[in-house]
């Protein structure tokens, strides 16, 4: 509250520098340009006019439906959906090793040192800033072990290696990992409200991460372990992605529910909501617009989807962050708007079988205390399994 | 979360003022804050060590200069090292003498292929030619379909079978020949470089097409892999550039330095938003500042410069100078700015904005600004020009006109008299002077914002500092191109803006 009387107060004063500004900046040269070459001041041709208007928000508060969704029911018994076939579970191992040249290089070259010295430092603080740790939770974890190699705790530099990964693991499986459990501890109906029978999982994060792919797979993967889950297209954004999501739920033998291109994705999510509670199907994966979190109105159109999302019969249990392993520090603002947002419940780790190591999950966990829930290894609908922080952390070196 | 570099070294060397030269320890000082500024920004640690050795051969013994602080030169030094990697040649489209030109675009997965290439595609448009888009990634479930999408949006025309990638170029070279199109852009599956299958295909697409450029297609939060992908790519396709993408978010795209300096090739082309349209050529000076934390004030004036009426904005830049700006002239104004889009989207291109700032700016977004031309509309053309009449009866009357109270209409007057007094400053200080006039405003209403910083930072931007930048860039190097190809704008204007104290100089770049 007080914040919003703040915002207020100085959205007053805000005004005048912002109108000052650009007017000095354009207008301003150019008088005084012309001033000093007593001339008319003249323009310079530019032509082409790039438009910094975002895309519209649809987070306006209007009551969700209206945009009058369509739901897609795979075609009369579909044809058992044809799973590709998998003929490995992934892992973290068999996929990361070719992957896992680089770094083991340096590790390597640390436990081949008779002693630990400075070059063992660098050593390990190059390892962990290429792994995209970042430079304050790498100087975090070393400044600790420095102590511990100090007092005589660790000996050698395998002892340092080990305590290193033993650091790691620990600070990554704190917290409480697992996906919710569908249908699990559902809070006694409000009277005059209808029961929460549906359960909704939230699929956010910035463009471009794999946010739909995940829902996809994850829809895979649950469809075959026996719970049947209905998909939301709540990206109603990027060109084809209701049809990206569809071809998935086509794959998975799920519903989708679609609304227009360009629609209010809270609307979408709440007749999915809808839609499952008329037929019993107890969880919804929402698939959502890619946005950057720098965007205000996008994240408030977010927090919108959730808040509708969370409406009886509907209940959110899981806001996954999705998250690109390639990303870099950025990947860190990231889960803290989200965080803030949306309340997220946890990390998406997508595309690990490259040669990034998503590092940045060790500081988003460090300082957000995110867990990681689940990775993704590759683009088949098997490759999506769940967090396995030594896997991780050994791949990571 | 991150302070910028110039916070980061003025701590340190405000000690050193006074000093004829930098030692060796000072350096090495700087030095460790330079690395963690760029690793931070994601510049890959390789490419920050040759970067800091060549900044520590540039400053060891540095004769300080009494006009500059030590920070001021130190960041001087980095600027221009930073534009020296990132700038050198920049790229310039040459069409091939027997049609189409051949655009191919390589990347990992989710890097923004798709999307720019419609937003390329748009760009050859708008340069004159008649492109064409083949949809060659059959990878990702429904590519095809959102580049059919986005192609109708740009007004291109999509080509795309279900047959192979290679064949799906192959056939689009042939279609784009038969009509009579003069560049082809091809559109690929992600794939990621260790992946050996994927990488002989689109050695092979490369093969059957002959593109005339490839470009890798980079997102600006990669992190340290970007280098590994990007040596990669070019060993398998050769790269002639990169196009870099999702700049409109915070992240500060160090991996552009990286790739850069590791491919050698230009960075070509910058996405900077949702639109089609937020796509243009690639400005090295500007992604210096973003890499070290100063923002993007040149991005704001070219931005400025393209929406705003040049005519209006003389006239209203003159009354500011001359000390005459009255509600009309504010009123004027106001329907430019609005013209430029969000006031939060501009807030956010000025370094050195608090969290509450940008906060705040979204609120004057969400309609104060109808509210003030509101009252302004209520009020007679002689009150607009001299509020000092409107008494109490006018001030009931243009409440009830506008919609609002008179506390409302109090507030914008009391708000318009603020803003004379500090226009009447920038007259004075030139853009310097308007800077810090507008930190010490921020400074009274935003208890996070430092109106110290933002005095510095008007001192960059407005005085010799940020000239002294600009001429840091290669002589070789581009203008500010802007929109349609125009000449690079430097030359002309640049000439009055000599550097020196109130000069106004808002074009600091110029060459």
């Amino acid at each position: 509250m007080t914040d919003a009387v703040m915002v207020t107060a100085l959205a007053d004063g805000l005004l005048a520098v912002v109108i000052a500004v650009p007017v000095l900046v354009v207008g301003g040269g150019i008088a005084i340009a012309a001033r000093r070459r007593g001339g008319p001041a003249d323009g310079d041709g530019t032509s082409g006019g790039v438009a910094v208007a975002e895309r519209p928000s649809t987070a306006a508060p209007a009551p969700p439906s209206a945009a009058a969704p369509t739901v897609e029911t795979p075609v009369e018994a579909p044809a058992p959906p044809v799973p590709e076939p998998e003929p490995e579970p992934a892992s973290y191992r068999g996929r990361l090793g070719k992957a896992r040249g680089l770094l083991s290089g340096y590790i390597g070259s640390v436990r081949a040192r008779a002693r630990i010295d400075a070059a063992t430092w660098d050593d390990l603080e190059e390892a962990l800033i290429r792994a995209d740790v970042g430079v304050g939770a790498t100087d975090a974890l070393l400044d600790d072990l420095r102590g511990r190699v100090k007092s005589g705790e660790i000996g050698g530099p395998d002892a340092l290696v080990d305590a290193l990964k033993g650091d790691l693991v620990a600070m990554l499986s704190t917290g409480h990992a697992a996906l919710a459990e569908v249908g699990a501890d559902r809070p006694a109906p409000v009277e005059g409200e209808p029961a929460r029978t549906v359960d909704v999982w939230l699929f956010v994060g910035v463009n471009g991460v794999g946010k739909t792919t995940t829902v996809g797979k994850v829809a895979t993967r649950l469809s075959g372990g026996g719970t049947p889950v209905l998909l939301a297209a709540g990206d109603t954004f990027r060109a084809a992605a209701g049809e990206q999501l569809s071809l998935w739920a086509e794959r998975s033998g799920a519903d989708v529910v679609r609304g227009a291109e360009g629609g209010d994705p809270s609307s979408v999510v709440f007749d999915a909501v809808q839609r499952a509670a008329s037929k019993g199907t107890e969880l919804v994966l929402a698939d959502t617009a890619g946005r950057l979190h720098n965007k205000v109105n996008l994240i408030e159109e977010l927090k919108k989807i959730r808040r509708v999302s969370d409406r009886p019969p509907g209940r959110v249990t899981e806001v996954l962050l999705v998250l690109d392993a390639t990303t870099g520090q950025n990947g860190l603002a990231q889960a803290k708007v989200f965080l803030d947002a949306v309340d997220v419940s946890g990390v998406v780790l997508t595309k690990l079988d490259g040669t990034a190591k998503g590092g940045i999950v060790v500081a988003i966990q460090r300082e957000l205390g995110l867990p990681v829930k689940l990775v993704g290894l590759g683009e088949g609908a098997g490759d999506l399994i769940d967090f396995d922080a030594e896997a991780f952390v050994d791949a990571l070196f | 979360m991150f302070e910028s570099l110039t916070d980061r070294f003025e701590g340190i060397l405000t000690r050193l003022r006074g000093r004829g030269r930098l030692s060796d320890a000072d350096v090495d000082e700087v030095l460790r804050e330079i690395r963690t500024a760029l690793l931070e920004a994601d510049v890959e640690i390789g490419v920050v060590r040759t970067f800091t050795t060549a900044v520590r051969d540039r400053c060891v013994g540095l004769e300080l200069s009494q006009s500059l602080s030590p920070g001021q030169q130190v960041i001087k030094i980095v600027n221009e090292e930073l534009v020296a990697i990132l700038g050198g040649e920049t790229l310039q489209i040459r069409y091939a003498s027997r049609p189409p030109t051949v655009v191919l675009l390589a990347g990992l997965q989710g890097s923004g292929k798709t999307t720019a290439s419609a937003k390329l595609a748009r760009w050859f448009k708008q340069q004159g030619r008649n492109p064409m888009l083949v949809g060659a990634d059959l990878q990702r479930p429904a590519a095809v379909e959102q580049l059919r999408v986005l192609g109708g949006q740009a007004g291109v025309s999509v080509f795309s079978e279900a047959s192979d990638p290679v064949a799906v170029a192959t056939a689009g070279l042939e279609e784009a020949k038969r009509l009579g199109r003069d560049v082809l852009i091809v559109d690929t599956a992600g794939r990621l470089s260790i992946d050996a299958d994927l990488m002989d295909e689109i050695r092979h697409i490369a093969g059957a097409v002959q593109p005339d450029y490839t470009f890798l297609v980079i997102d600006a939060m990669t992190g340290q892999d970007a280098v590994s992908t990007a040596e990669a790519f070019h060993e398998a396709l050769s790269l002639d550039g990169v196009i870099l993408t999702k700049l409109d978010g915070d992240a500060r795209g160090g991996a552009a330095l990286s790739v850069k300096e590791v491919v050698g090739r230009p960075i070509a082309f910058a996405s900077t938003g949702e639109k089609l349209d937020d796509f243009d050529q690639f400005h090295p000076d500007r992604m210096a500042d973003r890499i070290l934390g100063m923002g993007d004030v040149l991005s704001l004036i070219e931005q400025a410069e393209r929406t705003m009426d040049k005519d209006v904005a003389t006239k209203g830049a003159a009354a500011i100078i001359e000390g005459r700006f009255t509600l009309e002239d504010f009123l004027e104004q106001l329907q430019q700015v609005e013209k430029m889009g969000s006031i939060s989207g501009m807030m956010s291109l000025i370094p050195g904005i608090s969290k509450d700032i940008k906060k705040a700016s979204e609120a004057v977004d969400d309609g104060q600004i109808g509210q003030v031309k509101a009252i302004i509309y209520s009020m007679t053309p002689q009150e607009r020009t001299d509020p000092s009449i409107i008494d109490g009866g006018r001030r009931v009357r243009i409440a009830n006109g506008s919609g609002t109270t008179t506390s409302d209409v109090n507030a914008l007057l009391k708000q318009f008299k603020e803003m004379q007094k500090m226009m009447k400053g920038f007259g004075k200080g030139g853009m310097g002077g308007a800077l810090g006039g507008l930190g010490g405003l921020l400074g009274r209403g935003g208890p996070k914002m430092s109106p110290k910083g933002m005095a510095d930072m008007a001192a960059m931007v407005g005085d010799s500092d940020l000239a002294a930048l600009g001429a840091g860039a290669p002589a070789g190097a581009p203008g500010l191109p802007s929109g349609g190809g125009a000449a690079p704008r430097g030359g002309k204007k640049g000439k009055g803006g000599k550097k020196g104290k109130g000069g106004g100089r808002v074009t600091p770049k110029s060459r």
